[in-house]
């Protein structure tokens, strides 16, 4: 199926990606491209092919409950991002990460 | 007294506990190597040397009191994917451009159990995506053959620092070929396991279900060794499988008198390159000669395994990638109103043209009402594809083929063509989507139109967990041929 520039920018919506006008047309051409050579995947009768997710079949493996990760909620947060708008500050208060607020 | 630098790991392992070179000296040669010729290569991208020399260091106490195992000492290139405790760990990408690691992968854990050195993080594509490492946000890198062409990718810089002889070997990972197809336009030895034989923990994540970590080093042996170090179970990867652990080198003696060899037809149909073809022919006729058997067999679904791929790879990739948002670690923007800005805003800078363009084809063929057409379909292709397999190896025990369809290509000549790119992969994305194992061996030489001599991969496929066979295959081969140990020129001794 053909795809337009405002396809494009609601699937760049979705993935939260900004695109501008310019941005979209180009990528247009390139998925366009990626999109036809997908499509040969159409000519394949799969009817009654069981869906492979994984190479091996394997279950997904039970562990203890018991606490296994110790907090480390200082190492992590020291590779923070910075505020912005203005701030060179990390974006971490006591322990917390910073963010636009969202609830009025 | 060995050429250092081309010294295979035993034989580096057997200097050093002979007190013939220490840990720290190994380690300088390499470092003033990366000093002379880094700045024109591009194969690493952090560099440390107080850590690593401090590695060394602790490796030659470990060595003086006796506790040396096969790689203590010995400095390896770690590809920028894998993260390392206080190491800047950037994927290639400007959204991890200043992101210092706070723990280390399995791999990295297992390494530094071995006492081995690390050199410093190598260049590849973003996010591990490309076949020419010219994605990368940190530049492209240059094939040690020929500065005018691309390395391969997306190990393009661990390939690099291996050809060039800026480490002693290299780590890498393969989700289509990354580890194969740079290993043949490089010149070098390059295996990616069985998914799921190397613990994923802490290695970037691009697309879970096929992304795969395996050595890349100068010959087969050498393979061997790193596979002892990066091979076992580790619970913190749900993917990891709970195997007896394996002496990879175990096999390597082996007569291959008897030996099974298919050459699938697809293999050497249409776009391989003709010089290359020949090249893998003379490569085959050895094998011969080693009392193998050829077996001419059929992947029929070949020329599926690229539609498939760009459908299952890049839905992976859309959801492993939705982490990075800005919010607790990577890249945010400066200037934002609200969350959704600093979301859009902070995931437009920080991502390049290519991760961007496989996450919005992800973003599409997952989204509401085309699931079944593409991401369903796609996993109903893939078990065609491995079921050829399966058949494939009811008749042989190892498959053999080119691993690219060219040698290495100009920087520059397909980045504005995407498609062009992803055929690179032609002949190893299908053993990524089955989860077998496959490896590159250097096989010769093709000589260009301008003249320059450019490396040639012969590409070794095993059955499931059958790597030790495949390292024995290659290596006996290297014992009879010596296109493993070719040096590109003028890059010093």
């Amino acid at each position: 199926m053909a795809l337009s520039t405002e396809d494009i920018k609601k699937i760049a919506h979705l993935a939260r990606i900004e695109v501008n006008d310019h941005d979209a047309a180009a990528t247009l051409t390139k998925l366009t491209g990626i999109l036809g050579l997908i499509e040969q995947m159409q000519a394949v009768d799969t009817t009654g092919i069981v869906p492979m997710s994984h190479s091996q079949d394997v279950v997904q493996r039970l562990r203890d409950d018991v606490v296994t990760k110790t907090n480390q909620r200082e190492e992590f947060q020291k590779v923070a991002p910075v505020i912005g708008n203005g701030s060179a500050e990390l974006a971490v208060d006591h322990g917390l990460y910073l963010v636009p607020k969202v609830i009025e | 007294m060995t050429n250092i630098i081309n010294a295979s790991l035993a034989q580096l392992g057997q200097m050093l506990a002979e007190k013939q070179v220490s840990s720290v000296e190994l380690t300088q040669t390499y470092l003033n190597r990366i000093d002379a010729l880094n700045p024109e290569i591009n194969a690493y991208i952090a560099l440390d040397k107080e850590k690593t020399l401090a590695q060394a260091k602790a490796a030659d106490a470990l060595i003086a009191a006796g506790n040396a195992q096969p790689l203590t000492g010995i400095p390896i290139a770690q590809k920028d994917i894998f993260c390392a405790k206080g190491w800047n760990t950037t994927c290639g990408s400007k959204m991890l451009a200043n992101f210092v690691a706070p723990y280390d992968a399995h791999v990295i854990t297992q390494f530094d159990a071995a006492g081995a050195v690390n050199l410093g993080k190598t260049n590849m594509d973003e996010f591990a995506m490309g076949s020419s490492n010219e994605t990368s946000y940190f530049g492209g890198v240059k094939n040690p053959w020929d500065f005018a062409r691309v390395p391969g990718g997306s190990s393009g810089g661990s390939a690099a620092a291996v050809a060039a002889r800026l480490c002693a070997a290299a780590t890498g990972t393969d989700t289509g070929g990354s580890i194969r197809q740079p290993a043949s336009l490089c010149g070098f030895t390059g295996l990616k396991p069985t998914y799921g034989v190397v613990s994923r923990y802490g290695m970037i994540a691009f697309a879970s279900s096929l992304d795969q970590a395996g050595p890349m080093a100068k010959s087969a042996e050498d393979c061997a060794l790193m596979m002892n170090v990066m091979a076992g179970f580790d619970e913190r990867d749900s993917t990891s499988l709970n195997r007896e652990k394996e002496d990879y080198t175990r096999d390597l003696n082996k007569p291959l008198r008897g030996l099974k060899i298919g050459l699938p037809k697809e293999f050497f149909a249409e776009g391989l390159d003709a010089n290359v073809a020949k090249v893998i022919e003379t490569a085959i006729a050895e094998y011969k000669k080693l009392g193998a058997e050829i077996v001419d067999i059929s992947l029929p679904n070949t020329g599926l395994s690229i539609p498939v791929y760009y459908v299952l790879a890049p839905a992976e990739a859309s959801s492993n990638l939705s982490r990075y948002d800005g919010v607790r670690y990577g890249h945010r923007t400066a200037e934002y109103s609200d969350l959704m800005e600093m979301y859009c805003k902070s995931r437009a800078e920080g991502f390049g043209a290519e991760v961007k363009r496989r996450i919005l084809i992800g973003t599409y063929v997952l989204s509401a009402g085309y699931y079944d057409a593409y991401y369903l379909k796609a996993q109903q292709i893939r078990r065609l594809i491995a079921q050829d397999f399966v058949e494939a190896f009811k008749q042989c025990d190892v498959i053999m083929g080119p691993a690219a369809p060219s040698t290495a290509f100009k920087a520059g000549e397909k980045v504005d063509d995407p498609v062009a790119m992803y055929l690179q992969d032609i002949y190893t994305i299908s053993t990524n989507l089955a989860g077998l194992p496959g490896m590159s061996v250097p096989a010769g030489f093709s000589t260009g139109a301008d003249g320059k001599a450019l490396p040639v991969g012969l590409q070794i496929i095993g059955n499931y967990f059958d790597e030790a066979r495949m390292l024995n295959v290659a290596h006996q081969y290297q014992q009879v041929t010596d296109w493993h140990t070719a040096m590109p020129e003028g890059l010093g001794s």
